[in-house]
Parts: structure tokens; C-alpha cells; sequence
């Protein structure tokens, strides 16, 4: 399927969402649409979709003109998306939420369900596109992974000639971006368009044909991963030069501020998620701790900023045993961005100005003790967000209604203010652009050349390997290695984060076979 | 589905000289005037879903119809203006008295023609209580159905202190007794906070089963010898000392000082939620408890203080009824002020301004009824189904946008109302 976007302008009060934009897709084409958060992408394909109707501009396909009023007439144009949040029912099986919507039935009165059918397509669709699902298994029990590809049998169910995928990556471990990529491939060789919104430098350029950079709403420029570079995407999409590696000096660790002693955490369903954890961050120091989701990197940074009571072990903040109190632990100089920026982070229903002061605000000059000052709160937030480059109209907007990258910004923004003596981030560029990543990469680093310790948690490996003075390998809950950046490999750290103990790394890195049994397998 | 969009030309830099003041007044006004347009039209149109029931509740109307429809018809627009210019009279005063009153310049009858306004103050007075007591738990995530049974215990402390206390000058007698109903009120919100924080115990159920204890602590209370009245065996309770209770606005009116009393717990509600150092752990812990929690406040404390305070407001509803209207307390004190007290705090979107009007809009509808009733014959059951469909129409406001085709700006970003509570 052609498919052609002509001039397309999509305005909301006060915004132009998308300006005279136009794009084409080839038939069995990958076609990344790249841009920062915020840049029009989702509109963009919301219009595509029939969820939009656009204020000017024509859709074209194979050199028709469409108009879609809802989503089911795109649909049946052809077009499948998979949004960004899944469109699954948990207690259904993979074969009833394919079906969901174009359900096949027999018997006489249509009155019953052909599961059998269905089910026999969706083995057909899985096969012919390793996609490997189970159509009997319950969604609620498959991981994230797999659920997207569900998300794309159904799509391929419909007998959509293209695909749409919003932000695919973002909710996926690096191994199963590969896979997903892998599928893209398969789909597309079997004549398949793909349009593939992403923000993600490295992801365009490794799988689409061709790339185009939408910036505030316009079309920057279309080109190919061979003509341009990550520098040259870069600067399309943010606008200027953007620096992809962290500038930094080698680290002037100091004395210890942060030790962590056999220390033993369990999470919410009372699994040991932290199993005997050693760990020593100094003053000037950055340690990124890498691992898989899910190793105890959580309830570690929980145990650490007094959310959750560890059963065992000891946590010492500048030689002070750490309490399940986490107003005396922030006020012991520890700033916190946490994982879920939204969930944790940040009040979505509070101003800019409320939400900087969501830790401090008890204290002068923000309050009295009694009433809050709201001038000081004010002028404070004018500061920081002039300061910390928060991108919107007035500091009295809802944060909810930021872009991510600025809401992270505002988070930021808030602990670093503080006089801290350490630092724990976890995933603290997680769904950023790159212009975003930049800025709070260059933050952290400011923060440990004043000397702050700083622990950073991410599932990035990237991230991890710009960032990190030290790396400490996470694996269920223990620390098997800890690396230096400057000789570690991604290959390395893949291994170690995926349980091969050091020994095995180091063996397999000099040829050997990879199965040397060791103390720590 | 919306992406979060650009702002207005994300130049180099950020927001330099951008509005710090907040919005402007013109900005404000519009503001506010598109967030009273949804109540009005959703009282309009229970206005004129009432009168269709007006019509439809006549028998007489259908056999008229088939005599003689175009009389029927034009009869029963008249019943329904009659009916609505009794419940508008009857909670207003007509304009003719008024003009009456003041061209003979005769005090008594200047009085009598304020009484309908007075008797909607008097209406209103305890659900600005209830109302603000229902507003404040939303505002810290909490559902607070026990308003009913806080105001039935406020009032059962405020009788007491009201009779057990004599020889006292008024100034000291009515904080005593207010303070009174306040404290009892606040007990009985004391006790689901403190279930919630320590057990995870759900307010709603716990505050519910607390109104049935409620009712059963007073029907004790009016048999016990010292509190029910003497020579009497019906559950009634002594008589408050006049010095107890509150003044009346005007010589001779019913209207009393308890309704000031309301407007002045609106403003401290007001500060308490958007000025205080407490209110804005209060308000981060309704809406985000997580992040809340994450920032060193502690939720726990939240809970029980805002139901403690919650409670202690409708315990003053109790008092606005015994110091106020009653003198004593018996089982008819409240015909349900508690429960609308939610509807008010819904209406008004848990803010204390709306609290006050549409505590005014059904003060004035139960005010207008009984002389709507005596004079047309339309039962007083039609308030209450008026009542109903405002409620319901505020509560959905798509649907009041959707009958008169108000557009609304295809939104960017997250609506940000208060999310009430959750389960």
C-alpha cells in the first residue's frame, strides 16, 4: 500500500499540532517519523487513524483520496495501529482478543463462536512472521513483549497492508527491541508498509528506509539512514548541535557517602528482591547500577531513600543508619528522581510551582510552619524553571499537562536544588528525546563535580555507559561485577546482566567456551 | 490519545517574562464564567424535566387530552408556571410584597416579605456545613459518607453543652456549645481516619456503619434521665439555654447567626486547603498519595486530620440545626442534610465558593417547596426530583454540552479535575 500525506495542519487552541505536513510511504516500506516529544508525531498519526480530522490536507492512498471519520474506517482502508498502551483485555486468551471486534461465527444463527478458526489464522499469522504466541494463553500472563506482538496479529488479522507502531521501544528490555525488529523485517518483506514513530536516534537509523524529522509540528527533512548521521538526525530533530556524548572529566571520588551492607529487601508480594546487596558510592563519583528490570533495582532504591523497610543488611548515608523515614532522609541531603516519573515523581494535578516545592514546602521560606508563602513559591519557580530550561507558558500550568521531558525536568529541577550530598536516579531519562537526555546527562555530572555521590539505576545501556565512573551489574538482587566504563563492552554487560557470573564473561571475552562453571553461577 | 503538545513556539530559552501573576483578571472572568455555565443549563434543564413530570403527575391531564387537547395543553403550562412561581416566591419572595412592604413602610410587613429569603438561609445553612465537611475529604482523597451521623453526634454534644451549662453569658455559652457540636462531629470523623491510616479499613464502609451507630447512639441518648427532657417519654431531649442559642440575622426572622458561621468555615475552609502548609499535604496526598509519600509527607497523618476536621464540620451542621432552628434534639433533625452534602460537594467540585451556592440553590428549593405544595397542590416530591436531575446533569457534564452544543476545546494534556476519591 502507497500511502501519501498531503499538507496536513492539525491546530489545537493556541497550538499548531501539525503544520503543512507531508509525508509518503512506499508499499513494503519502513518508514521511521522521527522527532522529540511533543514534536506532533502522535497527532500526526491520530489524523492518519480517523481519530483526528484534520483542519487541512488530503490522505491519499495508492493515489486515492480518503477520509476517514473513525478509526474502524481506517481500518478497513487498511491501516492497523498499535498504539503506545495496549489495547488488550487481560482475562481474555490471545485468540478472543484478536478476534475481539471481527469475530468469526458458525452454526446456523451465527449464534456461536468460531474460536477454532481463528485460532488456526492467528498460528498461520504467528508462523509466518516468528512471532511466537501462544493463541491459548491468557494476555494478563504474557510480558510486555509479547503482548505487543499480539497487538500486531490483530492488525495483521484485520489484513492491515500497513502498520503503524507509536513509540514501539518504549516499553521494551533492549533484547526484545531486537525481536520486534526482526518482525518488522519479516512484515516488510512480505510487502508490508510500516510507519515507525520513534525518538530514538539509534532505532531509526538501524531499521527504516527512510527517516523523516518532524520538528513543532513540521516536516524537517526526509532522508535515508545511509546519508545521514546520528549527529546530523540529531540536529534536525532538536534544532541545533547536540552533544550525544557526556562531557566529562575522570571522577575525583572522595570519601564514602553511601554504603550499603548485606542487605536483604523484599517487594510488595514478600519475594526477596534484594539478596545480600554490597554497595559504596564516594563523594564525586558517579556508579550506574545495570541490570534487567526487575533484579531489585526498585525495592534497592526504596531501601535506600527509606520508602521500604529492608529485612536485613544496614544502609549508611554519610554514617548515618538510614530510617523508614523518608522526609529525615531527604532532609539528610538525598535527592530521589524516581523510576515512574508520573506515578512517584510528581503531583500531574499541581501546578509547575507546587510541584517544586512538593518536598520543601514546609520549611522557610515556602511556609511559616502554618500558611504557605506563596510569592516565595513563585518567585523560586520562575527561577528554576528559567534555570532548568522547563518549557512552558507560566509556572501556574498543571504539570500533567507538560511533555514528558519537561515534567522530568521539573522533577529535576526540584532535587538538585536542594544542597545535596547524594543523588539517586532511577531510569532518569526514560522515554526522553535527545535534546532532554543531553541536558539531564550534563546535570548529573554537574552534581558529582560538586562533589555529590551519585547512583544511577537504569535499564539503558547506553545511558549506563556514558554516565558511569563505575558500573555495578545488578542480577537477582546481588551485584556480580563491577566495571569500568572505559573497558567494559555492551557485550560484556549484556552477559553479566543476563546471569553469566564474571568468570564465564571473562572466559567467553577470550574465546573459551562459555561454560565454566563458577562461585557465582 | 493527545500528545502532549508544543507550546506556543518553544523559542531558544524558555518562558522569560511570561505571566507571573497568574492569569489575568479577563482570563479569570471567562474562566469562571464557563465553569457556571454548565450548573446553570443543568439547573434549566432540570427545570424543565420537572415540569414534564409537573404535567405528567397530574391524572386529570390525560383525560383532558382526549376531550379537548389544545385546553389540556394550555392547562398545563399554566400549572406549571403557577408551580414554579410558588417555589420561586417561596424561596425568593415575590416582588410585590417587596414593593408593598416598602412603599407602607410598616416594619412587620417589611419583615414578612424578607421571610422567604429567610427560610432558604435557614435551609442553607447546614449543607454549606455538610457540604464543605464532603468537599474537604474529596480534597484529600477521601469519601466521607458519615456526614450524616457526625452531624447527629455534633448535635447531640452541642444539646448538651447547650442545656448542662447554666448561668453563662451568650458570648461564652455559643463557642462552648459550637465547640461542643464541632468536637463530637470530629469524633465520629476521628475514628474511620484513624481505621484507614492503621488498618487500610475503607472510609466508606467504615464511615456508613459509623451512621447507623450514630442513629443508635441517639436513640440511647434520648432515654437517658438527664438528657431526655422531663415528663416526657417520647426521644426528645432537654431545651437548650437561650444563651446557647444563635442569634437570629434579623429580630423576628428565622435566619440566624449559624448561617455566618457557615460563610466564615467556608473561608477557613478555603485557606486551610489552598493557603495552608497542611492543606497542601492534604491536597498532594488526595491527588497523588504515592508522590506524596515520596516527598516525606506523611499520609497517614493526612488521613486522620482531614476526617477528624471533615467530621468536625459536619458536627457544626448538627449544631447550625439545635442551636439554630430546634433548641433540642430529637431523631428529625436532619431530613438528610449529610447525604446532600455530597451532592453539593459535587456540584460545586469540592470548592467552597460553589459549596455556598448550591448550598444557596437547595437551601431555596427545599424553601420554596412547602408553600409550592400548600398553594398548587404540586407535591413537595418535585424539589427532590429537581434536585436529583441537577445533580445528575452536573454530574454529567458531556451530556449538558452535548443538548446545547457547547464546544468545548479539543483538550491537550490531562483534565485535571479533582479526582473525588478513590475506591
Amino acid at each position: 500500500m502507497k500511502l501519501e500525506l498531503r499538507g496536513i495542519t492539525k491546530r489545537f487552541p493556541g497550538v499548531i499540532a501539525n503544520n503543512d505536513v507531508n509525508l509518503v510511504v512506499e508499499p513494503g516500506e519502513i518508514h521511521a517519523l522521527l522527532g522529540e516529544n511533543g514534536a506532533g508525531k502522535t497527532t500526526l498519526v491520530n489524523v492518519l487513524f480517523g481519530l483526528y480530522q484534520p483542519d487541512e490536507g488530503e490522505i491519499r492512498i495508492d493515489d486515492r483520496r480518503v477520509t476517514f471519520q473513525d478509526p474502524g474506517d481506517a481500518i478497513t482502508a487498511g491501516i492497523g495501529m498499535v498504539h503506545q498502551h495496549f489495547m488488550l483485555v487481560p482475562v481474555f486468551t490471545v485468540t478472543e482478543n484478536v478476534m475481539l471486534g471481527v469475530e468469526s461465527v458458525r452454526g446456523p444463527l451465527g449464534q456461536q463462536l468460531d474460536r477454532p478458526a481463528a485460532r488456526k489464522r492467528i498460528v498461520e499469522i504467528s508462523e509466518a512472521h516468528n512471532l511466537h504466541v501462544d493463541p491459548d494463553a491468557l494476555v494478563e500472563d504474557l510480558p510486555v513483549g509479547v503482548r505487543q506482538r499480539v497487538e500486531i496479529i490483530k492488525t495483521l488479522y484485520r489484513q492491515s497492508d500497513l502498520l503503524v507502531l507509536d513509540e514501539p521501544t518504549a516499553v521494551l528490555t533492549p533484547q526484545e527491541d531486537e525481536e520486534l525488529f526482526e518482525i518488522m523485517r519479516s512484515l516488510k518483506a512480505s510487502g508490508t508498509s510500516i510507519v515507525f514513530i520513534t525518538h530514538k536516534l539509534n532505532e531509526a537509523m538501524g531499521i527504516a528506509d527512510r527517516i523523516t524529522v518532524l520538528r513543532a509540528g513540521r516536516v524537517v527533512g526526509t532522508t535515508t539512514p545511509q546519508e545521514a548521521t546520528l549527529e546530523s538526525l540529531a540536529e534536525m530533530m532538536v534544532g541545533r548541535h547536540v552533544s550525544l556524548v557526556v562531557d566529562k572529566e575522570p571522577a575525583k571520588p572522595g570519601a564514602t557517602v553511601l554504603e550499603v551492607k548485606d542487605l536483604i529487601v523484599r517487594d510488595d508480594r514478600g519475594h526477596v528482591t534484594v539478596n545480600g546487596l554490597n554497595l559504596e558510592v564516594r563523594a564525586g563519583e558517579i556508579v550506574a547500577i545495570a541490570g534487567v528490570q526487575g533484579n531489585g533495582q526498585t525495592e534497592l532504591v526504596e531501601a535506600i531513600t527509606g520508602l521500604r523497610h529492608p529485612v536485613a543488611g544496614s544502609i549508611r548515608i554519610e554514617g548515618q543508619a538510614v530510617r523508614l523515614e523518608p522526609r529525615k532522609v531527604l532532609e539528610a541531603g538525598v535527592a530521589h528522581v524516581p523510576e515512574d516519573r508520573l506515578e512517584d515523581g510528581c503531583v500531574p494535578a499541581f501546578t509547575i510551582a507546587e510541584n517544586l516545592v512538593l518536598n520543601t514546602y514546609y520549611r522557610p521560606p515556602y511556609s511559616n510552619g502554618l500558611q504557605l508563602d506563596r510569592d516565595a513559591i513563585g518567585k523560586e519557580a520562575e527561577t528554576l524553571v528559567r534555570d532548568f530550561d522547563v518549557r512552558t507558558p507560566s509556572v501556574f500550568n498543571p504539570v500533567g499537562n507538560l511533555s514528558g521531558g519537561n515534567q522530568q525536568k521539573v522533577i529535576v529541577a526540584r532535587e538538585f536544588s536542594r544542597p545535596i550530598h547524594l543523588l539517586v536516579a532511577a531510569q532518569p531519562t526514560r522515554g526522553l528525546d535527545v535534546g532532554s537526555i543531553e541536558y539531564i546527562h550534563r546535570r548529573i555530572v554537574e552534581k558529582r563535580d560538586e562533589g555529590a555521590a551519585v547512583l544511577i539505576v537504569s535499564t539503558e545501556l547506553d545511558e549506563v555507559l556514558a554516565l558511569a565512573d563505575r558500573i555495578a551489574v545488578i542480577y537477582q538482587g546481588r551485584i556480580v561485577d563491577i566495571l569500568d566504563p572505559e573497558s567494559a563492552t555492551p557485550q560484556q554487560l549484556g552477559l553479566l546482566m543476563g546471569g553469566s557470573g564474571p568468570g564465564e564473561v571473562a572466559a567467553a571475552a577470550n574465546g573459551e567456551s562459555g561454560l565454566v562453571v563458577t562461585a557465582h553461577g | 490519545m493527545a500528545e502532549p503538545l508544543p507550546g506556543p513556539a518553544p523559542a531558544e530559552g524558555s518562558t522569560r517574562g511570561t505571566v507571573p501573576d497568574g492569569p489575568t483578571l479577563a482570563a479569570r472572568l471567562g474562566t469562571t464564567a464557563r465553569g457556571l455555565a454548565v450548573p446553570i443549563l443543568a439547573i434549566f434543564s432540570a427545570l424543565v424535566i420537572g415540569a414534564v413530570v409537573i404535567v405528567l403527575s397530574d391524572v386529570t391531564f390525560f383525560e383532558r387530552l382526549q376531550s379537548d387537547p389544545g385546553a389540556a395543553l394550555g392547562a398545563a403550562v399554566g400549572e406549571v408556571l403557577r408551580a414554579y412561581r410558588e417555589l420561586f416566591t417561596g424561596a425568593l419572595g415575590s416582588p410585590t410584597d417587596y414593593v408593598d412592604a416598602f412603599t407602607s413602610g410598616d416594619p412587620d410587613l417589611i419583615r414578612k416579605a424578607f421571610v422567604p429569603i429567610s427560610e432558604t438561609l435557614l435551609a442553607a445553612t447546614p449543607l454549606i456545613f455538610t457540604g464543605l465537611a464532603v468537599a474537604l475529604g474529596f480534597q484529600c482523597g477521601l469519601f466521607n459518607i458519615g456526614a450524616e451521623g457526625q452531624l447527629y453526634v455534633g448535635a447531640m454534644f452541642g444539646t448538651f453543652a447547650g442545656f448542662a451549662f447554666a448561668g453563662l453569658p451568650w458570648f461564652v455559652h455559643i463557642p462552648l456549645a459550637v465547640g461542643a457540636g464541632f468536637l463530637g462531629g470530629a469524633l465520629w470523623g476521628f475514628v474511620p481516619g484513624l481505621l484507614k491510616a492503621r488498618t487500610g479499613a475503607h472510609e466508606v464502609i467504615v464511615t456508613i456503619m459509623l451512621n447507623y451507630t450514630a442513629y443508635n447512639l441517639i436513640s440511647w441518648i434520648l432515654k437517658v434521665p438527664g438528657y431526655q427532657r422531663e415528663g416526657r417519654s417520647d426521644p426528645i431531649s432537654k431545651v437548650a439555654l437561650d444563651s446557647s442559642w444563635y442569634p437570629p440575622l434579623v429580630e423576628g426572622l428565622r435566619a440566624n447567626w449559624g448561617f455566618v458561621l457557615g460563610l466564615v468555615a467556608a473561608i477557613a475552609v478555603s485557606w486551610l486547603l489552598f493557603r495552608s502548609t497542611r492543606g497542601f499535604e492534604f491536597r498532594a496526598v488526595g491527588f497523588n498519595p504515592t508522590a506524596a509519600r515520596y516527598a516525606g509527607m506523611s499520609i497517614a497523618t493526612s488521613t486522620i486530620l482531614a476526617m477528624t476536621i471533615s467530621g468536625g464540620l459536619a458536627g457544626l451542621a448538627g449544631t447550625s440545626i439545635v442551636l439554630g432552628v430546634t433548641h433540642s434534639l430529637t431523631f428529625g433533625i436532619s431530613s438528610g442534610f449529610g447525604f446532600d452534602g455530597i451532592a453539593i460537594a459535587l456540584m460545586a467540585a469540592s470548592r467552597p465558593r460553589g459549596i455556598i451556592l448550591a448550598s444557596l440553590l437547595f437551601g431555596a428549593l427545599r424553601a420554596g417547596a412547602t408553600p409550592m405544595q400548600s398553594l398548587t397542590g404540586v407535591p413537595i416530591d418535585l424539589v427532590v426530583v429537581i434536585q436529583a436531575l441537577v445533580i445528575m446533569f452536573v454530574a454529567a457534564p458531556a451530556l449538558v454540552r452535548e443538548i446545547y452544543r457547547i464546544r468545548v476545546p479539543e483538550t491537550t494534556g490531562l483534565e485535571t479535575f479533582s479526582q473525588g476519591w478513590r475506591a
